[in-house]
């Protein structure tokens, strides 16, 4: 009786998993290889495969996705899309659909999955703050006003979403552990002037906030919260002459190789060495332009660099243990972001003025294909889903 | 010019121009605003916030016809 009470129930619990099979796409399928592109200016994704190097689905109907960015489900299914229009929405990497879609603030800037990967945080600038929603439903589940515009918000272990507050010059911890319906706060005031982006290293140790209005950087150790926020770099940073910056260089994807951090300078362009052991700068890489995204391959060997106006349309690449430029492509104009595969062996590159979504070879720089992709901004593979503080 | 600005401003300030970590520029914050003004922010900046100045890399007329253009509502 009892035997077949619990073969009865697996029956049950397996209906909505055929049920929402996939349906258009093919047969059963992982989702390992799987990815999407941002199309900035049509509000729409193209969802992408890096094995057969193809696109496999366009969805539509995302809102205002300048500036957006994506998380994912711990099963690698689902990608949470965050658009610049508060927009939130869950699609299915299988079935290429919508799943839900949220408007949950006036104004957003992006947003984490939580460890347990059972909550989504989203960073608001109007009203400014952080919403914290179910990963399955969507339902918002608590809402941390903050009265400023927030930043660099990162998972951490724990069940913890830090953040940083461009108005105030704080950083928040929001630790959900207990009751994510009820996030127990820590505030750090006075970490430094204009905070605007923050990354998690990928140990989940060290949270670390650019600044904008003074130099040097804001570093919060999560093995050691009560020790506080310290300041350290205090010569990185816009220097004394306040250069222009064209675009914000973004922290979350930092390249960090051994005990060794390469940031982007600000305003400048190099590419800034930092030992993370001592804080203290090592040295610094002269590039084409201000960087934007330092980003290291999987195996730490090369780092990628993108560049602000006017040089965006230039990629070089930096051999790590010799310290200098070994390769420089010009994919075209306004390469906004680049992706790895997991393991390393391709790059994508968005190519936005070409309409184009270029694939290279890491080892050769030779270029594999193109696919053609609308405006194309971020590009996001499921591998993500696995990684800490993306 | 208006892929320029809607593309390059719109890093900061929104595709649509509504805001993000830099102002709104629709049609309703920036008509009371001089057209000097406007174009003095374009080609130096603000200090203390996070606007660059363009002046290397636009000319005045460019300058004058983007701060036109957001007096008026930036075409689309």
């Amino acid at each position: 009786m009892m035997k077949r009470l619990i073969v009865t129930t697996l029956f049950w619990c397996a209906l909505p998993a055929s049920a929402a099979e996939p349906d258009g796409m093919g047969p059963l399928r992982g989702t390992g290889d799987l990815g999407l592109a941002v199309e900035r200016a049509s509000g729409s994704v193209v969802l992408l495969d890096t094995t057969l190097r193809r696109a496999i689905g366009r969805i539509d109907g995302l809102g205002d996705l300048s500036h957006a960015s994506a998380v994912f489900s711990r099963d690698a299914r689902y990608a949470y899309v965050f658009g610049r229009d508060g927009g939130l929405t869950k699609l299915d990497l299988l079935t290429g659909r919508v799943v839900k879609r949220i408007v949950q603030s006036g104004n957003a800037i992006g947003g984490a999955i939580s460890q347990d990967g059972r909550t989504i945080a989203v960073a608001n600038y109007t009203p400014g703050g952080v919403r914290v929603f179910d990963s399955q439903t969507l339902e918002l589940i608590a809402d941390i006003p903050t009265d400023s515009k927030v930043v660099g918000i990162e998972d951490a272990p724990g069940n913890r979403f830090v953040f940083s507050l461009w108005d105030k010059g704080e950083i928040w911890i929001a630790d959900l552990s207990e009751n994510p319906r009820a996030p127990r706060i820590t505030r750090y005031t006075d970490i430094g002037q204009q905070p605007y982006d923050a990354l998690v290293s990928p140990d989940g140790r060290w949270y670390i906030a650019g600044l904008y209005g003074e130099n040097g950087l804001a570093v919060l150790d999560l093995w050691a919260p009560e020790k506080g926020v310290r300041r350290v770099l205090p010569d990185y940073g816009r220097g004394q002459e306040r250069l222009p910056v064209y675009k914000m260089p973004h922290l979350e994807t930092w390249a960090v190789v051994g005990n060794l951090a390469f940031i982007p300078g600000v305003g400048q362009h190099e590419v800034v060495i930092v030992d993370l052991d001592r804080w203290t700068q090592v040295g610094a890489i002269a590039v084409a332009g201000q960087p934007v995204f330092v980003m290291a391959e999987p195996t730490g060997r090369r780092l990628w660099v993108n560049f602000a106006f006017p040089h965006y349309d230039t990629v070089q690449v930096i051999d790590v243990p010799g310290r200098q430029i070994v390769h420089t492509l010009k994919p075209g104009k306004a390469v906004l972001h680049m992706e790895f595969t997991p393991r390393g062996e391709q790059v994508w590159l968005s190519v936005r003025d070409a309409d184009r979504v270029d694939i290279y070879d890491t080892a050769t720089f030779r270029k594999l294909g193109e696919l053609p992709a609308a405006s194309p901004s971020g590009i996001f593979f499921s591998a993500r889903a696995h990684r800490i503080g993306l | 010019m208006t892929r320029f600005v809607r593309q390059e401003c719109g890093f900061c300030h929104g595709l649509r121009l509504t805001g993000g970590l830099g102002a709104p520029l629709t049609a309703e914050a920036m008509r009371d605003r001089p057209i000097e003004y406007l174009e003095a922010v374009i080609q130096h900046g603000i200090p203390g916030t996070a606007m660059p100045g363009w002046v290397p890399h636009l000319t005045p007329r460019q300058v004058h016809w983007i701060a036109e253009r957001l007096r008026e509502g930036f075409p689309p």
